[in-house]
């Protein structure tokens, strides 16, 4: 066997397990380690099909900021492991073998398929950020400037949407505590 | 590495994406049940560019393998905005409803 292939096996089991192990887990806290983990193995899956810039990406991305706030937002909530209600059993299987049947018709269809061309692992250098930035700046500057408007209604939409109450609410609140 | 394998383990991650959605009830859980849904996709694409980084099309043009991943990059840019407006919407049903659990939600109202 080759190294990579070894490689690839040892990431992949660690994904799927830690994958696993963030639905199981009763505590959101851990379930967001977990994810973390999950995250840091597709960086690494990334580096091994030369997406390095993805890879680093991922990790600063959705490592660091998303799910900072993902933890932000469970510990502002103080969620523990009996917050969640008496769980119904039955629901569940029906879900789990739900999920089953699905991966079973999608594994068994991809496995059909006659055309199996190898992922040439660890060659060129495409991924590099000098590539990547010239594509980005070159070919894909209008989805770019595109993104960045997207990044403010998400910031103004967020801000709106968490706002604690309206005005006029606000001063009721305030009124009737100092009434009490 | 074959393509299949890459394959069935972004669809391994998919469905137990799947899955979480269907069986948890807590809206955070189910929240980053989508995420791990994104990012089995992100990887298979990640694989296709790469699968077809050596092929006669990919010759042609320089920039072909490049373009199939800023496509993932702006799938996590998406990514990065949805989750801001998804976790103040929680953010909201916690503060009306003082829970998390989707099953509260089941009247589109609080």
């Amino acid at each position: 066997m080759e190294l990579t292939t070894i490689l690839f096996l040892i990431l992949s089991l660690i994904s799927i397990g830690s994958a696993v192990m963030m639905l199981m887990s009763r505590n959101p806290v851990y379930s967001v380690l977990w994810l973390i983990l999950l995250f840091f193995t597709i960086s690494a899956h990334y580096l091994m099909l030369n997406a390095q810039f993805l890879a680093v990406v991922n990790i600063i991305v959705y490592a660091g900021a998303i799910m900072v706030l993902f933890l932000f937002v469970v510990m502002l909530m103080n969620l523990n492991a009996d917050t969640e209600p008496m769980k119904n059993y039955r629901l569940q299987l029906v879900g789990v073998i739900a999920g089953g049947s699905l991966l079973l018709i999608l594994v068994s269809a991809v496995m059909k398929i006659e055309n199996n061309q190898p992922v040439m692992l660890m060659v060129g250098d495409y991924g590099l950020i000098k590539v990547l930035g010239k594509t980005l700046f070159q070919k894909f500057v209008l989805p770019f400037e595109i993104s960045s408007i997207l990044f403010l209604s998400a910031i103004i939409g967020a801000m709106v949407i968490a706002k604690r109450d309206t005005p006029s609410q606000i001063t009721k609140g305030e009124t009737e505590k100092r009434s009490s | 590495m074959d393509i299949k394998a890459y394959i069935v383990l972004a669809l391994i991650l998919f469905t137990i994406g799947v899955t979480g959605v269907l069986i948890r009830r807590n809206a955070i859980i189910i929240f980053m049940c989508i995420e791990l849904m994104l990012n089995a996709v992100n990887l298979l694409l990640v694989a296709f560019s790469k699968m077809h980084a050596m092929s006669a099309v990919a010759k042609a043009s320089p920039t072909f393998a490049s373009d199939a991943q800023i496509f993932v990059f702006f799938i996590m840019v998406v990514a990065a905005a949805e989750v801001t407006v998804g976790l103040s919407i929680i953010m909201l049903l916690y503060r009306n409803t003082r829970s998390v659990d989707v099953n509260f939600l089941n009247r589109l109202k609080y």
